[in-house]
């Protein structure tokens, strides 16, 4: 576990940039895969909200038409933020406006993804498109988030 | 732009309807990054010098009413449709924050499936008097379209 965990520390750190002349229009930011298992949202139900019905049991979410369990949509902004933060670790996100097309469901593998729209060096901002997709690559979440590269770590 | 629409954001937007103070809990905002999947020490680590909410942790604060009380409810079921927020200074853990809502944008959209009123309730959130961040929260209400 500890080898494994070391070895995703590195791919983290090879992916990362660090300042905004490391980043370029187009690029895409290294996707990562949320932990959607119940359990996870069990323990985002405990301690932040959205810990009943429809967010931690499959069949109460059937029987209000979804098709299992949905994840919260604080839980999906928060998903599309870590992404970012792993990404540009010293990056402040400014704003991030995110729209729920469709159900991101319980126990179903996603991707967090995004890519670089805009780069504003003289501002020391960039923009992003946001977006979570299914194993179908429909997407289910998306939106737009504007980053700011400080000189140093606030 | 429809004329009951018209009324309504003549007569709801830019008013303060509900004000809540959130005495912010380490632990929670802690909680909260890890299950997001953040790695970050500044999020993750309340021990952390730098230990401050994640930035997308404002909406997941609730005011005790997302409406005004005399806002006549809009036909059909409400739906989240999305989160917007804006980061203005770092959210501390231990911080106590003012949220003080007003409905921001009222509009709708037109499709297929009938008429879509969109409310967008914006939460300004305070830690003393700094202006520490916006949290918008997006609700969709459809319409019918055979009434």
């Amino acid at each position: 576990m500890q080898i494994l965990g070391q070895y995703l520390g590195k791919a983290v750190m090879d992916n990362q940039v660090q300042t905004i002349k490391d980043v370029e229009f187009g690029l895409e930011l290294p996707s990562f895969l949320p932990d959607t298992s119940l359990e996870n949202v069990k323990r985002h139900g405990k301690f932040v909200g959205w810990g009943t019905g429809r967010f931690v049991d499959h069949q109460i979410a059937r029987d209000q038409g979804f098709s299992g369990a949905i994840i919260p949509g604080v839980m999906s902004q928060g998903f599309l933020g870590a992404m970012i933060h792993r990404w540009a670790p010293n990056a402040i996100i400014r704003s991030i406006d995110t729209i729920f097309r469709a159900p991101v469901f319980v126990d179903q593998a996603y991707g967090i993804n995004g890519v670089v729209t805009d780069i504003d060096e003289e501002r020391s901002t960039i923009e992003i498109d946001i977006t979570i997709t299914n194993e179908r690559n429909e997407t289910r979440v998306f939106g737009t988030a504007t980053l700011y590269f400080p000189d140093s770590d606030p | 732009m429809d004329k009951d629409i018209e009324s309504l954001r003549e007569k709801f937007l830019n008013k303060e309807f509900d004000e809540v103070t959130f005495k912010l809990d380490e632990q929670r905002i802690a909680e909260y990054a890890k299950v997001c999947g953040e790695i970050a020490k500044k999020f993750i680590d309340p021990t952390n010098e730098k230990f401050q909410a994640t930035p997308t942790f404002v909406s997941t604060l609730v005011g005790s009413r997302g409406l005004p009380e005399d806002f006549p409810k809009p036909p059909g079921m409400a739906m989240d449709a999305g989160k917007y927020v804006e980061w203005i200074a770092p959210i501390l853990g231990g911080a106590t924050l003012v949220g003080k809502s007003h409905l921001h944008d009222i509009y709708t959209k037109t499709g297929r499936s009938g008429r879509m009123i969109f409310l967008v309730t914006r939460m300004e959130l305070f830690d003393g008097n700094t202006h520490v961040a916006n949290a918008d929260t997006r609700t969709v209400f459809r319409e019918s379209s055979n009434g």
